[in-house]
């Protein structure tokens, strides 16, 4: 009796933990009912074609005329594929994109369209879980699509990145940043890769002299986090501080950090680099307030939305350093008009992910106007005649002036880094 | 000195696990269950916190009372709902039964708050102990849950052993059908075992949450796996073993995460559960139960 219920408890206890590592791992959620509000949403571009003259206001009358979906103007419809979290972990990611390429296509659509086509973009939700980032570009396909605008996060483009190209299907990654994203011919990008993102913040660290010690913490069992902290190791050998400290940690053991911070602190580092998303950076930036441990931290684009995480104390990412290319402050014009839509429409300041969404937008409209697409083109041509135009364009974007990728789908552009200061993004 | 630092961090993070530890432990002893949904009552116990204090604004202390009654009530419908008609049932239906319950509670809280992550009020709003002149920080929480779990390990012992309900509770576990054939209330003592593990459930969620102050649907999965390793290694249906049990736990994992590799922290956790069983089946302090034949 007593053996029998030994290895009921032992099978028990290693059913459970194999469960449970699906289930963090996901951070999933039931979440059918917000993908279809985003879809709706989105839909209100669809009448964009007799309103177009109207301007981009005219969008919440557009609503009432969902069904004016197969109208078509002159030239048609392209239909444009947003993936990316509306809801879950990285939901501020998400929303951010959908909203800033969504601002790009009613401008867009505002002066006209792409060739004269109208342009449609229909965002899925995928919750930051690879496997339901293919679910939504099965639902994509399903409604037409021609181009997609996606992943947001590494792992989901890189899921999707295996079925377009199977299916020929341009994408274009707004802030897909691992290397494999663009491991296709058919994938481009428009935010830094990560080797990309490592590299440039230990050359920004040591040019500005901002450390003599630096400290890593980052998340081993991330494609994201261990990219970028790789080649930020590599590069570090040629700066003027050093790493002293380095501390990994988990998916499933997210949530403690005092040894990682205790290790930092001890090795006596003066900043500590932290490549990972926001939700883990706002815990740990709370237990090293709380273990007096004061030091300047810096980051990637990940760190940015630690100001949207619910219930945080904002005064404590007071100087948080984090290197991005885009800055909301920017005075350039077309920062300052960006910046004023998102705030009048959505009510808050645009963070990178919208600047990025907004760029996608514009790039596959350079492209596609380089390229001569039209609405009744195959995928497969628009494709191929994408991905030659791709590497022939120049895109003055939010992220970037004069970006210009080559055929390997990376962007050539400049990083900028923000600091936070009273509780907004600041450019340094 | 780190080592000091990592020490403390350890009970601190055992802390936890040792006030988790002990409702498991408590339901395993008197029913003989595994009652996997602990760890997810555990997370409804923060939510319903989150919910009363940074939600309305409600005082801290009335919040955790607030949160007990919820957890209690929770886990006596469980009970009644979905372990009580299967008592005649192999235990093997029963644990699948409890870690169905489990799916069902953290995809209830995915739909009702959604599946961001919440970061909690420490409601432990006492000043840190600073010693050495700052270089060691001992957070109030940590004192709190050692304090919180040394009392309730004390109470929960003293209750099994001096009160009529409890001494009914020892009877349930050692043998059902002689305790109803002595008159007493099965069913009633089970139900009464469930609503003192699930209103634990609630306390170490908040402390918990307090400690860890982030807040998802997933938050109770792996601590509750994770105590109930403590509740094995110290010898699963033992009180003090659970207290034990989790602090040695909390200590191994940070010790481990510090001085091995910080991502082995939970292999080696999980070896330790292998191993102990392999070695000490009973746990370090589990009583073995001589069967009659």
């Amino acid at each position: 009796m007593k053996k029998k219920m030994l290895s009921l408890v032992l099978a028990g206890a290693m059913t459970a933990v194999l469960m449970t590592g699906c289930g963090s791992g996901n951070g999933s959620a039931d979440s059918g009912s917000t993908a279809d509000g985003a879809a709706t949403e989105t839909e209100t571009t669809e009448a964009g074609e007799t309103e177009a003259a109207d301007g981009a206001a005219d969008t919440e009358n557009a609503e009432s005329a969902d069904d004016a979906q197969a109208a078509g103007g002159e030239g048609g419809t392209l239909k444009i594929g947003g993936i990316g979290p509306l809801t879950g972990s990285a939901a501020v990611y998400g929303i951010a994109t959908m909203n800033g390429s969504q601002i790009a296509v009613d401008e867009i659509n505002a002066a006209g369209g792409i060739n004269g086509m109208t342009v449609e973009l229909n965002f899925q939700d995928d919750e930051c879980d690879a496997e339901k980032s293919v679910n939504a570009y099965n639902t994509l396909k399903d409604w037409g699509v021609q181009v997609i605008d996606g992943c947001v996060t590494s792992a989901c483009s890189i899921a999707v990145a295996d079925k377009t190209a199977q299916d020929n299907i341009f994408q274009l990654t707004p802030s897909g940043s691992a290397v494999d994203c663009v491991a296709n011919p058919n994938s481009f990008r428009v935010c830094f890769s990560d080797p990309n993102q490592g590299a440039a913040s230990a050359q920004y660290i040591g040019e500005h002299s901002l450390a003599t010690k630096v400290a890593v913490i980052y998340d081993s069992s991330d494609v994201y986090s261990s990219g970028i902290y790789e080649k930020f190791a590599g590069e570090a050998a040629n700066q003027s501080f050093e790493i002293v400290a380095t501390g990994a940690f988990t998916a499933d053991n997210k949530t403690d950090f005092s040894v990682q911070l205790q290790q930092a602190k001890d090795a006596g580092a003066d900043l500590v680099f932290l490549p990972i998303y926001y939700n883990e950076a706002a815990l740990i930036l709370t237990q090293a307030s709380s273990m007096g441990f004061d030091v300047k931290f810096f980051g990637c684009d990940g760190l940015d939305g630690i100001l949207g995480v619910e219930n945080f104390d904002a005064t404590l990412a007071e100087g948080v350093m984090l290197l991005t290319p885009f800055a909301a402050d920017a005075t350039d014009d077309l920062t300052v008009s960006f910046v004023t839509t998102y705030n009048e429409k959505f009510g808050e300041t645009p963070n990178q992910f919208a600047a990025d969404g907004y760029d996608a937008i514009y790039t596959i409209k350079a492209a596609a106007e380089k390229a001569n697409i039209t609405a009744d083109m195959s995928n497969e041509d628009i494709c191929n005649a994408l991905q030659t135009a791709m590497t022939e364009i120049t895109v003055d974007g939010l992220t970037g002036a004069g970006i210009t990728w080559d055929a390997s789908g990376e962007p050539t552009k400049d990083p900028k880094a923000v600091v936070i200061k009273d509780g907004v993004y600041t450019a340094m | 000195m780190s080592f000091v630092a990592h020490l403390i961090n350890g009970v601190s993070l055992g802390s936890v696990y040792a006030l988790i530890a002990l409702g498991y432990t408590m339901v395993y002893g008197i029913a003989k269950m595994l009652n996997f949904a602990h760890g997810d009552v555990i997370m409804i116990g923060g939510y319903v916190v989150f919910v009363t204090v940074s939600g309305m604004g409600m005082n801290p202390l009335a919040a955790i009372i607030i949160s007990m009654a919820v957890c209690t009530v929770l886990g006596v419908t469980i009970e009644r709902v979905a372990y009580r008609p299967l008592r005649g049932a192999s235990p093997l239906a029963v644990l699948i039964t409890a870690i169905g319950v489990s799916y069902l509670l953290q995809n209830i809280a995915l739909l009702v708050f959604g599946s961001d992550t919440k970061a909690f009020t420490n409601v432990v709003t006492m000043p840190n102990l600073e010693l050495f002149e700052g270089q060691l920080i001992i957070k109030s929480v940590t004192i709190v849950t050692v304090i919180v779990s040394i009392i309730i390990m004390v109470g929960l012992t003293l209750f099994v052993k001096r009160t009529k309900i409890g001494r009914a509770m020892t009877a349930v576990s050692e043998d059902k059908g002689a305790a109803q054939l002595m008159g007493i209330n099965v069913n009633g003592t089970i139900a009464v075992t469930f609503a003192i593990g699930s209103s634990l459930a609630a306390i170490a969620g908040v402390l918990l949450c307090s400690a860890y102050p982030s807040l998802t649907p997933y938050t109770g999965s792996m601590p509750g796996i994770k105590a109930f390793v403590a509740a094995v290694f110290g010898g699963i249906g033992s009180i003090p073993g659970a207290f034990i049990g989790g602090i040695l736990l909390g200590v191994i994992e940070n010790l481990s995460k510090a001085y091995i590799s910080s991502q082995l922290s939970d292999a080696i956790v999980f070896s330790i559960l292998i191993i102990v069983l392999l070695v000490k089946p009973t746990g370090l302090l589990g009583r073995k139960i001589q069967e009659k034949v």
